[in-house]
């Protein structure tokens, strides 16, 4: 979930990469329009962060987001996607407290792809709630002012004495109330009032941010089958198409024979889906369309073509000997990306050495939900309903398709079942329009099936991380050395890309701590085969994987305590700008704004070992271990309790996770992302891994693609919100729990069994 | 051909090929999309529902099996009593995140429920290990159901 195109294009490697980029997205047709919005200006205008950075930035007009009828029903509209992590309930919430609406007489609206109306609506990257606190509340505040306004006009008495109160506006002198029901007409006839006369609340004053008591907005629907996702809408007339894509990345159709899918009964029509010259971007990857009355049909009517591929390049990828690969090229310098002081010196002088190598695979989304989506074509105007996490990208893709301008096409935004990132990419959403194309404009849903979403994802990266540390005599580290080997997300939108960018960099590769006074950092190049997206945390995961097992490593080489050396390698309470190390993305925020603050770091780790009961004696086979990061500027440390069995089964009976996010909205939102970021995090390290052979993966389903399970789950997820205020700056919370799971993990594993792992997954490394 | 079965207490006809799985007749002939499509091999349990009272799956489950039986889905499980306290603890304890597995978490619990008024840790891992939640809501799954246990009067 992180990603975005117009961060990718800020952060291309120079100008003459970044003109290629721009080509090559300019030439995929539909994203003109997005990166329009950077070209040009990029040379004339000061660097923006956070939400002005962002393309269409954002909006904080309260008359597109809120709305009260005349029962007094306030309509409050989410724009950005719904994917589990409490959007819907978050942002309305936001803006309720400032209106002093009855959240019982709150409806959600969820906004179709329109970022000139709405800002920008691409929900990735941790951002939704830190983007758009301030905008939220300012639209609450500024219909709450005109509610008061309208009331006090209608008593003719000075605005100053009537206030807002929970659905009405009081004057407390006469003692008149006046409901919103009553009062909304007249309002909405009033100047929406400029945001420098817009008075925000108090934070003492709020009544839902920040307290965590409001129930998730489509509970109900979704517990009696209401709830209506990108799988499953229905429109009359609709049809269903599946389509077989080329197993191999860059594959193509030489030859189809439909003869036996078309005898199916309820299959209408086979279509050729054209492929996608490199790079993929979010084109569709061609093949050939069944398109049925119902989806059994399309799917059995698939299984009948015969289809003759030619494999294309990519043919022959193989993760086992692309791993090889990579290792020589992480043994070997590759191109810098830091170097502070001197590593080689200090390297030679070192009194102890720690040198580790660790290797990641590819993983694939697997949400819930299948992507899926629909479109309809009537009069030279599409409208798509889908499960998308960007709905502008698709609004443009989708136009650039069809040839027609992106005004003519409306995409309405379901629930997704699950995103992680792969939503971000609306591939699914071209194929629907370029279906409803052939089928003469009538509704088509393309639904992929389980096969098709793990066989044809935007993976995360496959990754070799290699890492050189020396000690001196007291175990201090004195030099520091990571490769990073990994194929880049920039693959996906300049073919030939081969080095890892700023975006990916920055994510724990460059945050290195800061006690360490020589510091090496390359990134040798890789190879992309396969469409690379980026998966919930993205680069943070192999990084921190690294790095935090790393530390463990060296605290052990220096017969230390693992916490205790990681407090001593972060060094003292200190503000870091994080341009001093490198990194001048700061997942997109203002460096000056947003500091590396080592304290904060500090803080995480006291709080969840603490909690996590560090230091106490646990029983043979039981381990406790420990990692910390900072990633999508928030803090979080990990405590993991596991148990190795003589069978070198793993279990995971607690753990402890502690986050500062700065202040928080909807506490109980952030419980359940790190709840089930732990879980995720649990499967990355234990089971998941997605591995290719002659340029297919192998895995096919759930059965093989192995995800954790509620036997399997960590039974005890205690999460430790640190206390903020609201003077500070918020941080992520989607992502930044996913990144010390696995080396919080395969740390403990270590302290249970003295088995390091540096591999993922552990599936059966332990077993005899 | 057509099979005739019980919807939710309502008689329906399924026109569709003998062959087709009860899920897409439920989501594409019939119009209720409550029962997700997940793996469409019986590994996640979205599409859980429950055949003359059994949790099945209903993404292998073909139609021409079904004749005359009753079928449940999360449309009808507000009917039982069960099933509506097992809605009301997911409800309370804000367990979904995206949702889309909560309709197969829902009809699993109720049967496990229905079949053992006080299951034990090791109770509810097995009659839940079939549904996947990629959200990773598990320990509010498994708090919910003891919730809804210890609210049905047996603790």
């Amino acid at each position: 979930m992180s990603a975005h195109l117009d961060t990718l294009m800020a952060s291309s490697p120079d100008s003459a990469g970044r003109r290629r980029f721009l080509q090559s997205l300019s030439a995929a047709g539909g994203l003109v329009l997005i990166v329009g919005h950077g070209v040009g200006a990029v040379a004339a205008e000061p660097k923006k962060y956070g939400a002005d950075g962002m393309p269409n930035g954002w909006v904080d007009d309260s008359s597109v987001f809120v709305a009260i009828a005349p029962d007094g029903t306030v309509s409050i509209v989410c724009h950005r996607s719904e994917m589990g992590q409490g959007v819907r309930t978050g942002m309305p919430m936001i803006v309720a407290d400032e209106l002093e609406a009855d959240w019982s007489r709150v409806k959600v609206v969820q906004a179709p792809g329109d970022e000139k109306r709405y800002g920008n609506q691409d929900t990735d990257g941790s951002r939704s709630t830190r983007h758009f606190f301030t905008p939220m509340r300012t639209c609450g505040a500024s219909a709450r002012m005109m509610l008061e306004r309208a009331a006090a006009e209608r008593w003719q008495v000075p605005v100053s004495e009537v206030h807002a109160k929970n659905h009405e506006v009081v004057h407390a002198k006469s003692g008149r109330r006046l409901g919103y029901c009553a009062l909304a007409a007249a309002a909405a006839k009033l100047p929406v009032p400029s945001r420098d006369q817009v008075v925000l609340k108090d934070p003492s004053q709020f009544r839902y941010i920040g307290k965590g008591k409001i129930r998730i907005v489509d509970g109900r629907d979704i517990v009696t089958g209401k709830a209506v996702y990108g799988q499953d809408v229905r429109l009359p007339g609709m049809l269903f198409a599946v389509v077989a894509r080329p197993d191999v990345y860059l594959g193509k159709v030489v030859s189809v024979d439909a003869t036996q899918a078309l005898k199916v009964p309820g299959v209408l029509k086979v279509v050729p889906i054209e492929p996608s010259p490199p790079p993929a971007n979010f084109n569709p990857l061609g093949g050939v369309a069944v398109v049925a009355t119902n989806t059994w049909a399309a799917i059995k009517g698939r299984e009948a073509l015969k289809i003759v591929w030619d494999d294309g390049p990519n043919a022959s990828y193989d993760s086992r000997a692309y791993r090889a690969t990579m290792e020589a090229a992480a043994r070997v310098s590759g191109k810098s990306v830091r170097n502070d002081g001197d590593f080689d010196v200090a390297y030679a002088g070192a009194a102890r050495k720690v040198q580790a190598e660790y290797y990641l695979p590819h993983l694939a989304h697997a949400t819930m939900e299948p992507p899926a989506a629909t479109a309809r074509i009537v009069d030279g105007k599409c409208e798509v309903w889908s499960c998308v996490q960007s709905p502008q990208a698709a609004r443009s893709l989708v136009a650039g398709c069809l040839g027609i301008d992106p005004a003519n096409v409306t995409v309405n935004v379901t629930l997704l079942g699950g995103g992680f990132g792969r939503k971000s990419k609306p591939d699914f959403c071209v194929e629907a329009a370029v279906m409803s194309k052939a089928m003469d404009g009538k509704p088509v849903k393309v639904v992929w099936t389980r096969e098709d979403d793990l066989r044809h994802d935007y993976f995360h990266t496959v990754s070799v991380e290699h890492l050189e540390a020396g000690l001196d005599d007291k175990g201090k580290c004195v030099a520091w050395l990571h490769r990073s080997v990994a194929p880049t997300i920039l693959s996906t939108f300049v073919a030939d890309a081969k080095n890892q960018f700023n975006l990916e960099l920055g994510m724990t590769l460059r945050q290195v701590a800061p006690t360490i006074p020589n510091v090496r950092l390359e990134n040798p190049e890789a190879s992309a085969h396969t469409r690379i997206g980026w998966f919930r945390s993205v680069s943070n995961v192999p990084h921190a994987f690294a790095t935090q097992s790393f530390i463990a490593e060296m605290a052990a080489a220096a017969g230390r305590d693992h916490r205790d050396y990681l407090l001593e390698l972060i060094g003292p309470p200190q503000r870091i700008d994080t341009r001093t190390q490198g990194d001048d993305w700061n997942h997109g925020e203002d460096p000056d704004r947003y500091m590396f603050d080592t304290g904060r770091l500090r803080q995480v780790i006291e709080s969840a070992t603490r909690e996590g009961g560090w230091g106490k004696t646990l029983p043979k086979g039981s381990g406790l271990g420990l990692a910390a990061t900072y990633t999508f500027v928030t803090y979080v440390a990990a405590v993991a309790q596991v148990v190795v069995n003589a069978k070198g089964e793993v279990a995971i009976p607690r753990i402890d996770v502690a986050i500062d996010c700065g202040a928080t909205v909807n506490p109980e939102r952030i419980r359940s992302q790190i709840e089930g970021a732990a879980v995720m995090g649990m499967g990355v390290a234990l089971f998941n891994e997605i591995s290719f052979k002659n340029g297919r993966v192998e895995q096919g389903n759930l059965n093989d693609f192995e995800l954790a399970r509620i036997g399997s789950s960590p039974v005890d997820i205690r999460v430790h919100i640190m206390p903020s205020d609201y003077s500070r700056p918020l941080g992520g919370v989607g992502e930044p729990a996913v990144p010390p799971i696995a080396p919080a993990i395969c740390n403990a594993i270590f302290a249970a069994t003295g088995k390091r792992i540096r591999q993922l997954p552990v599936r059966d490394q332990l077993k005899a | 051909m057509s099979t005739g079965f019980v919807l939710n207490g309502k008689t329906i006809k399924s026109e569709l090929e003998p062959d087709t799985p009860l899920l897409w007749v439920i989501r594409d002939e019939i119009g209720l999309t409550g029962t997700k499509f997940g793996c469409g091999i019986a590994v996640c349990g979205a599409c859980t529902v429950h055949l003359d009272g059994v949790p099945v799956r209903a993404c292998i489950t073909p139609i021409s099996a079904v004749g005359g039986k009753k079928v449940v889905t999360i449309e009808g499980l507000s009917a039982d009593p069960v099933g509506r306290r097992i809605q009301d603890a997911w409800v309370e304890n804000n367990v979904p995140q995206c949702g889309y597995c909560q309709a197969g978490q829902c009809m699993s619990a109720t049967a496990l429920l229905k079949s053992n008024r006080n299951p034990s840790d090791k109770d509810i891992d097995e009659a839940m290990g079939g549904n996947i939640c990629r959200c990773g809501c598990y320990t509010r799954i498994r708090a919910s159901i003891k919730q809804a246990a210890t609210k049905g009067g047996v603790a």
